[in-house]
């Protein structure tokens, strides 16, 4: 980008997080109030929803509102789809991921979790840990995000009690411990009054930790991408066949792992075939390096055989290069997943076609347990499965790499996105 | 220690970045939808960034309603003489006169409906299987629910209640004969970022967006400029004003609003102090609360 080094906006970094919650847990009001705090909602949105509010006999004004966008959501009073919102403060951007609390959750949240940095989970203080928040931590943690936020809410229901706090802190410590997460914080939040969430709050004076927003503005999310293993998937090959670049042939694509330099010898899968990279090309001038997630243009010394689907990858260190997956999957439709069936798969940048050929087990997303007896794979549940497809793919572990261990299945009569699936190896 | 993370907009910029190429793969024949407003003057800016050295290998698509400021067209054939790409126009005066549709009548007569019709006829004329499109997430509540990837069945409807679910940066472009995609690339960019983005990498824009002196009346609190294509009430008043304008659609539409801001810079500071969202001043929406996903089912931007 030009004028880079005299830019104070180019300063800020960008924060994805989800929600998680069921219905009455005051998620929507939790969002409602880091908007309205930091001044993200506009008189006009606001004027709107209060007017609505009004009209259905509210006393306080529902900031649930502002994310129910569609006419059948607002009609019947719930949120059918993932809304996307957004809000800044002078040191980040933020996008949030708002999914609705009730049926098709998994689906939802699934959708939300995939692109997040963090996940916010809410628990009820009068409620303590329940079903709902496991199946919610399990989502979080099967998707990989690297930091978890408990917010325990309506501490103004429990008189603010610092030992409500801790033992919610204590037994979901004692869940967690069962999942991978990387990262777990824990503040005590009123959503409703504001307490802790942009405010630091005056009835909770045991509490020495940062407010919600503080913590969603400072914590550490450089590290969130794989900065080991070299991964390039190209996208596209970039030939202007102009007078002036006439024998240039570019390899587009976003680094979904490790860092590029010109000069390092990289390998293109499946060919097999080595050489260096010659230059780092963007619209703004050549780079020195490249790193998740940058969209850049890649040169070679030597002119191989590479085409989309194609990886650059490091020779030292390659990816999984394998016709047989194992994998978790998260059902998104209604059509039943089916054992023998045959589906599109996409995976980075490469489309292929996929057989199932063992469902090994389904997971009891509130409990955890395997339940392998009985194997019908419907909408929202989640399965360990055996795929085999017809070219290799060159993938890594999902826990390792999000970018290079996702793929989808697709139907191949209808084209509708049927699972979500992260390779266990 | 270097430092490997990018900002908010170089991260925004590479996601657009990937979507772009992504629609180039994925389909044979995409368009960018190009109105001259300030979403898709960005759009076609990432566009050519994502292609360099080529050029970006689709068409500007420019719905013509016919009732454009004179401005925004002066500018879209600058960048279309500046960069040499290819320019299509779809005209709603020919689809009037063709008879596809039947202009509005009254003082609130607008060609902002019609255009759907205009957009999808020549979407199947040039027979385009993606059309990229500025819209952004933050701007309206049933864009919060739009995907990256659209899909539209054969009559160019959206159905947002059977959306395919989109994770990771796996976009499902996969369609039958006969339907067609809408692409949205900016989807997580919000009105700020546009304007920081367009501050730090000195991207021209029509002189619309800059405060000037002009010709104006109020109407229903909105301020629209004096034109050949709005009829006047008798107790309205034309007053000179300075004014600028947020968002630039056809000109029986788009309102302006009082400001000073003369450069970017300027026009910054005043989104940030603003506490009205930019669709405010768009008449086009205030026709009802769903106005835009009515619109939008039906197969408009």
């Amino acid at each position: 980008m030009k004028n880079k080094e005299s830019n104070k906006y180019l300063d800020m970094e960008l924060l994805r997080f989800t929600t998680a919650g069921s219905v009455d847990d005051g998620k929507s009001t939790l969002i409602g109030r880091l908007l309205y705090d930091s001044k993200s909602i506009f008189e006009d949105q606001y004027e709107a929803i209060k007017r609505v509010s009004e009209k259905a006999g509210d006393e306080q004004v529902n900031l649930a509102l502002l994310t129910d966008g569609l006419r059948a959501e607002r009609e019947q009073g719930i949120t059918i789809d993932v809304a996307y919102r957004y809000f800044a403060t002078p040191r980040r951007k933020f996008i949030i991921a708002d999914t609705p609390g009730h049926i098709q959750y998994t689906r939802n949240m699934v959708t939300g979790a995939s692109t997040a940095n963090l996940a916010i989970i809410l628990v009820d203080a009068r409620n303590g840990v329940v079903e709902q928040t496991c199946r919610h931590s399990f989502i979080a943690s099967l998707l990989n995000i690297p930091h978890l936020v408990i917010c325990v809410n309506k501490m103004d229901l429990v008189n603010y009690d610092e030992n409500v706090f801790e033992d919610i802190k204590k037994s979901f410590k004692n869940f967690a411990a069962k999942l991978e997460i990387q990262d777990i914080n824990f503040i005590p939040i009123s959503a409703k009054f504001g307490d802790n969430v942009v405010e630091k709050s005056k009835n909770m004076d045991w509490y020495q930790g940062s407010t919600l927003l503080y913590l969603l503005e400072t914590i550490h999310i450089g590290s969130d991408f794989n900065l080991i293993d070299c991964r390039f998937p190209v996208q596209n090959v970039i030939r202007p066949q102009s007078d002036k670049y006439h024998d240039y042939r570019g390899f587009a694509g976003r680094i979904a792992g490790g860092i590029f330099k010109p000069g390092d010898k990289v390998m293109a899968l499946p060919s097999g075939f080595s050489s260096k990279i010659k230059s780092i090309d963007t619209f703004d001038g050549p780079v020195k390096e490249a790193f998740p997630p940058m969209s850049v243009t890649i040169t070679l010394e030597d002119q191989i055989d590479i085409s989309r689907g194609d990886m650059l990858v490091r020779e030292n260190n390659v990816p999984t290069v394998s016709h047989d997956i194992d994998l978790m999957i998260c059902w998104m439709n209604e059509k039943k997943l089916n054992l023998n069936g045959k589906y599109a798969i996409k995976h980075t940048t490469k489309e292929a076609r996929c057989i199932i050929k063992d469902i090994k087990y389904k997971v009891d997303i509130n409990t955890l347990h395997r339940i392998v007896d009985y194997k019908e794979i419907g909408l929202n549940d989640i399965a360990r499965i055996i795929i085999r497809t017809t070219q290799p793919l060159f993938f890594d572990k999902y826990k390792i790499n999000r970018t290079t261990g996702s793929v989808i299945l697709i139907d191949e009569a209808t084209n509708e996105t049927l699972g979500a699936g992260m390779i266990i190896r | 220690m270097i430092k490997y993370n990018l900002s908010h907009l170089e991260e925004l910029e590479s996601e657009s970045i990937f979507v772009i190429r992504e629609v180039c793969s994925q389909f044979q024949n995409p368009a960018l939808l190009f109105s001259g407003g300030k979403d898709s003057i960005v759009m076609f800016h990432l566009a050519r960034k994502a292609f360099f050295p080529a050029p970006p290998p689709f068409p500007l698509l420019h719905i013509d309603t016919g009732h454009n400021f004179i401005e925004t067209l002066e500018y879209r054939d600058r960048i279309v003489q500046n960069t040499g790409v290819r320019l299509v126009i779809g005209s709603v005066q020919e689809s009037i006169d063709k008879g596809r549709v039947t202009e509005e009548k009254g003082y609130n007569a607008s060609r902002n409906m019609l255009q759907t019709v205009t957009l999808l006829d020549t979407i199947e004329k040039y027979k385009f299987d993606a059309a990229m499109g500025g819209a952004r997430r933050d701007e309206e509540k049933a864009r919060a629910k739009e995907r990256f990837f659209s899909h539209r069945d054969e009559f160019g409807q959206w159905d947002p209640k059977n959306q395919r679910p989109e994770l990771w940066n796996l976009f499902n472009g996969r369609k039958n004969i006969g339907e067609h995609f809408r692409v949205f690339p900016l989807s997580n960019w919000t009105e700020m970022d546009i304007w920081q983005y367009i501050l730090i990498e000195d991207i021209e824009m029509p002189c619309l967006y800059f405060s000037h002196m002009r010709d104006c009346f109020t109407r229903d609190g909105v301020i629209y400029a004096k034109s050949e294509y709005i009829p006047m009430k008798t107790n309205e008043i034309i007053e000179n004003m300075r004014v600028r304008f947020r968002t630039i659609g056809d000109m029986t539409c788009t309102g302006a609003v009082l400001s000073d801001a003369n450069s970017v810079e300027d026009i910054i500071l005043e989104v940030s102090a603003t506490r009205v969202t930019e669709r405010g001043t768009r008449a086009d929406d205030k026709r009802s609360d769903t106005a835009m996903e009515d619109r939008k089912k039906e197969g408009y931007f």
